[in-house]
């Protein structure tokens, strides 16, 4: 084979010709995020992700084959952001409630997702219903979380030649859908195959779900600790006297990050000397007594109440962040939103398990805030100055961020201190 | 069987009984020893298929911008009266109805198909009749419309081009005076382009074909032409289809092709029988067939392929992956296909129009060509024009005619024109200020399409049109094309509904052109072309149509909308 040279972002690299551009890059030490791209399968070109440019002209990494002379951009700030979207339009295209995924710290989609910094999707998210067939005889196919990367379908063939899968419908109705037949014929190991080289949590293999113990996934650092260290935390050095005032609640969340709070160890001294809590679940101050520097928001809104606090928050804060997954999006409680109202309130009040017929109902009073058609994120109701990923986010993270915001203080994070799953 | 007769196999079920059932998928899955999801998958692709069983009348209403402003909502909205179902769904006992996107009718809107027959300029009354007729048990076939596009424009006598006095044969009989490469260069000097509206060399593409040494290869006329709008392939295929195959046989002739396959799209199939005899009287003159025109071992066969239903087909190499019976989703591309083709031979496909170009070239002598038009696109364009035009029809222009000239009394007769759109949805909306601006290579060119909307027409109403057309249309394979017209046309929506910002604009030229920029064929890499066009074009119109915006209160969130639901239960479910 003849060796070549090309360059990648100006870089002079070495390849061997007619290489894939992937590969040759990795060989290089330049990383080309891919989803779709599998070791030996013809390139697919269906993900994205790996956009580059080549001699100008954009196209997806993974269909490049490498010859001399050729000139590769790949970290570009245009391209590094296409990417992101491109990321950001499978998360709002889907439904990916991570916290709820079997995949979760193995999906090489999520940890694209904190490779290529998302912090919240610029797109609004599209809650579009979706099926979870487990009809199969060994494995479930989840469409809410399936990225139609077509691995599966080029991969997955049964001992006598036959595809499993394949694409039905088109446009955005497209679905990866499975030949009932054809998948009673895997073996558990051609299954587990399957699951294996899906890039989300799209394919599981019944039974087979949670196959690691946290901290062995495939994408768990173990090196990075969870916490920022207690004596990175540099305490901040007081030039004016008067405090700053911060608000806190939470809406339609589990209530995890104001947890996450009380765990600043240390940093409650910092703390304590740089400000003062109003209207906070953890003073019990009920109404706002004062104007607020800052405003923390944990959850998203389900239910008029929520509304209504968001909105005097926003009226009595100078700035709002929203804390956490639930606050951005709506993470877990937005699972209702494929489902319509009625029947979320019906399965909950009159047809469970413990309600008897025509005893029950579904509880209305004025007193009770009425539940909202969906959940929404807090920056489709308000404007939200800052969002803080995570679910949910490091203490000394949204500490940070506070004091980031407050006193200008510069601080830095790196990937792993907000990776939650 | 053979996996590239799959879509006429699918045919014959889907006339004979009204859809695909799960039976003959079986059946057919068997023959093609491939399994069942596989042909499911193609099934489910194209739009004409259907697996769930239609009823014995089927009518697809076109649904394109030109015929929603002619009327397409009255006439819908009587189609359902007339015959008791809803659009959409499969049927009562009779009817089973349909919106499509464009039938290639631009100038006869509202049309219809009704079992394949068109129905055009369609109202309330004419639908009542044709309706009554149906059910009386009259066969469509005999009171379909006439379609035949009027030739509206052609330069004066001595540059018309396409639309002069036709002989059959005379292009084939004056090309085998030349060698095959006294042909190629014959086209490639006439600097002739592709017409389906990339644009692409035609003598570049026969060369390339030719010079592969492969025995077998292939030329494909692509009669795909789904772009809104567009209508002038029906119209040379209506007109002097005999043009189009003598491009082909030269072609064959030039490139050592042969076989020779017409892929027309499936709303066309009313006139395939017309093109089937015209073949077959190509082929008992020895025009077509064996050793034509006595010349020794110059062969060439053409047949017709029917599509079924998609837009991305129009692309070359989706078209492609369609003839050999698979998904039309335009694949990676790592070949040309004058390299690796249909069945992975070297193919030519060209446009409908470009093949019909071909055989004036060379029956007129590319000099003749030369002597019209502009330096970089010499020669003649057929233009369709429609929507708020005196005169819709077709155009057969020279290039460098300003669009003014096409909008001018002396052409298409526009009323107060304010929007125009160069191309299709995928194309280049124009506002009065560019109105000089020239069809041709130099300044902005047109595949065929070319709709004109007076200053009555909402904007946005029509941007919403191209969106909700891309959304549908889109093969699904890509993520940008996939989800991202999706999000746009949610984009579309809100401003409609008066709740975008100034944020709102900028991020859908953002978005768009992240789209552009990432997506797999060119129906993505287009697809927000006019949106992003039309911001910076029609600033006027998109001042008004975004409010003030409200600092601290997203102006979106409705709580009235939002409870709506929760009160309507709480009404019914309580004790």
């Amino acid at each position: 084979m003849k060796e070549v040279t090309f360059k990648i972002d100006g870089r002079d690299c070495k390849a061997e010709k007619g290489q894939n551009l992937i590969e040759a890059a990795k060989q290089n030490g330049i990383f080309i995020p891919t989803l779709c791209y599998f070791k030996h399968l013809n390139p697919l070109g269906s993900c994205r992700v790996c956009t580059v440019k080549q001699n100008g002209r954009t196209i997806a990494g993974c269909t490049v084959s490498i010859d001399d002379g050729m000139d590769i951009e790949v970290n570009t700030p245009e391209l590094l952001d296409a990417r992101k979207a491109i990321l950001e339009m499978m998360f709002v295209e889907g439904n990916h409630f991570c916290p709820s995924c079997e995949k979760s710290g193995d999906c090489q989609m999520q940890n694209l997702g904190y490779e290529t910094g998302i912090r919240y999707t610029r797109f609004p998210h599209l809650f579009v219903d979706r099926i979870v067939d487990a009809r199969p005889e060994r494995i479930v196919v989840n469409q809410n979380r399936c990225i139609k990367c077509k691995r599966c379908i080029e991969e997955v063939i049964t001992n006598d030649g036959y595809k499993v899968f394949n694409f039905t419908n088109r446009g955005n109705q497209t679905l990866v859908s499975v030949d009932y037949e054809q998948e009673a014929k895997l073996s558990e190991s051609q299954a587990e195959h399957a699951m294996h080289i899906c890039p989300t949590g799209s394919i599981l293999v019944k039974g087979k779900s949670f196959g690691k113990p946290f901290g062995d996934r495939q994408f768990d650092n173990s090196n990075a600790n969870k916490n920022i260290p207690l004596t990175d935390i540099k305490k901040h050095k007081t030039t004016n006297l008067k405090k700053k005032r911060i608000a806190t609640t939470s809406l339609a969340g589990c209530f995890g990050c104001h947890m996450s709070l009380l765990d600043i160890d240390l940093g409650i001294l910092d703390v304590i000397e740089l400000v003062e809590f109003n209207k906070s679940p953890l003073t019990d101050i009920k109404k706002f007594s004062d104007r607020c520097d800052i405003g923390l928001i944990e959850g998203g809104c389900c239910n008029t109440d929520n509304i209504e606090v968001l909105r005097e928050f926003r009226k009595n804060c100078d700035v709002l962040v929203s804390v956490g997954e639930c606050a951005i999006w709506g993470g877990l409680p937005a699972i209702r939103n494929t489902v319509p109202l009625e029947e979320c309130l019906r399965e909950a009040y009159l047809d469970s398990l413990t309600s008897e017929e025509d005893e029950t109902v579904i509880p209305n009073h004025e007193d009770i805030p009425k539940i909202l058609n969906k959940v929404y994120s807090n920056h489709e109701v308000v404007k939200i100055d800052y969002h803080i990923p995570g679910c949910p986010p490091n203490a000394n993270h949204i500490w940070n961020v506070v004091k980031n915001i407050l006193f200008e203080e510069e601080y830095s994070i790196s990937y792993p201190e907000f990776k939650y799953d | 069987m053979d996996r590239t007769l799959l879509l006429n196999k699918l045919w014959e079920y889907q006339h004979k009984f009204g859809f695909v059932s799960k039976s003959a998928i079986e059946t057919i899955s068997k023959e093609l020893n491939v399994s069942t999801i596989e042909i499911e998958s193609v099934v489910s692709f194209y739009h004409f298929f259907h697996n769930q069983p239609t009823e014995k009348n089927i009518i697809y209403l076109n649904n394109s911008i030109i015929s929603d402003l002619k009327g397409f909502e009255n006439v819908k909205a009587t189609i359902e009266k007339e015959t008791g179902c809803n659009f959409g769904d499969y049927g009562n006992s009779e009817f089973s109805l349909f919106e499509t996107s464009c039938i290639g009718m631009s100038d006869q809107e509202p049309a219809a198909l009704i079992n394949f027959q068109p129905f055009t300029d369609l109202t309330p009354n004419k639908v009542r009749k044709i309706i009554t007729k149906i059910k009386n048990g009259e066969n469509v076939k005999d009171f379909a419309s006439k379609t035949i596009s009027k030739i509206q424009f052609t330069p004066e006598d001595d540059k018309t081009i396409i639309f002069r006095n036709y002989e059959l044969g005379k292009s084939i009989k004056e090309g085998i005076k030349f060698t095959p490469q006294e042909i190629i260069d014959k086209i490639y000097k006439s600097k002739l382009k592709g017409c389906g509206g990339a644009f692409f060399d035609v003598g570049y593409k026969w060369q390339s074909c030719k010079s592969n040494e492969d025995t077998e290869k292939y030329i494909i006329c692509n009669a795909d032409e789904g772009e809104p709008g567009t209508f002038k392939d029906r119209a040379v295929l209506q007109h002097i289809p005999g043009l189009v195959i003598e491009g082909m046989v030269l072609a064959g002739y030039a490139t050592g092709a042969k076989e020779g396959i017409i892929y027309l799209r499936a709303e066309y199939q009313f006139f395939k029988q017309k093109l089937d005899d015209l073949i077959n009287e190509f082929y008992n003159q020895n025009f077509l067939g064996k050793n034509i025109q006595k010349i020794e071992g110059f062969d060439f066969d053409i047949r017709i392929q029917l599509g079924a239903g998609s837009y991305v087909c129009g692309a070359a190499s989706a078209l492609i992956e369609s003839m050999e019976g698979r998904r039309g989703e335009p694949p990676v591309r790592m070949w040309s296909a004058t390299k690796h083709g249909f069945k992975h031979k070297p193919t030519v496909v060209n446009n409908v129009e470009s093949l019909a170009y071909a055989s004036r070239i060379i029956e007129l002598g590319e000099d003749f060509f030369l002597s019209i038009g502009t330096k970089e696109t010499p020669g003649t364009k057929l233009i369709s024009i429609s929507g708020d035009v005196a005169k819709p029809g077709i155009y057969e222009i020279e290039y460098g005619t300003s669009i003014r000239e096409l909008l001018g009394i002396e052409m298409s007769q526009a009323t107060a024109p304010y929007y125009v759109q160069v191309s299709g949805p995928s194309g280049e909306c124009v506002s009065p200020a560019e109105f000089d601006r020239k069809i041709c290579m130099e300044d902005i060119l047109c595949g065929g399409s070319f709709m004109v909307f007076n200053r009555t027409r909402d904007i946005l109403h029509i941007l919403r049109n191209f969106m909700e057309f891309f959304k549908e249309e889109s093969c699904g394979v890509c993520t940008p094309c996939r989800a991202g017209n999706f999000i746009l046309n949610e984009k579309v929506k809100k401003m409609q509904r008066g709740l975008a910002s100034n944020d709102d604009v900028n991020e859908i030229k953002e978005w768009g052109n992240i789209i552009k920029l990432s997506s797999r064929c060119g129906l993505g890499k287009s697809s927000p072309n006019s949106l992003i066009y039309s911001i910076d074009k029609f600033k006027e119109y998109f001042n008004l149509k975004i409010p003030p915006s409200n600092e601290s209160q997203n102006v979106e969130f409705d709580m009235e909308n939002a409870i709506h639901e929760f009160d309507s239960i709480i009404k019914d479910t309580q004790l």
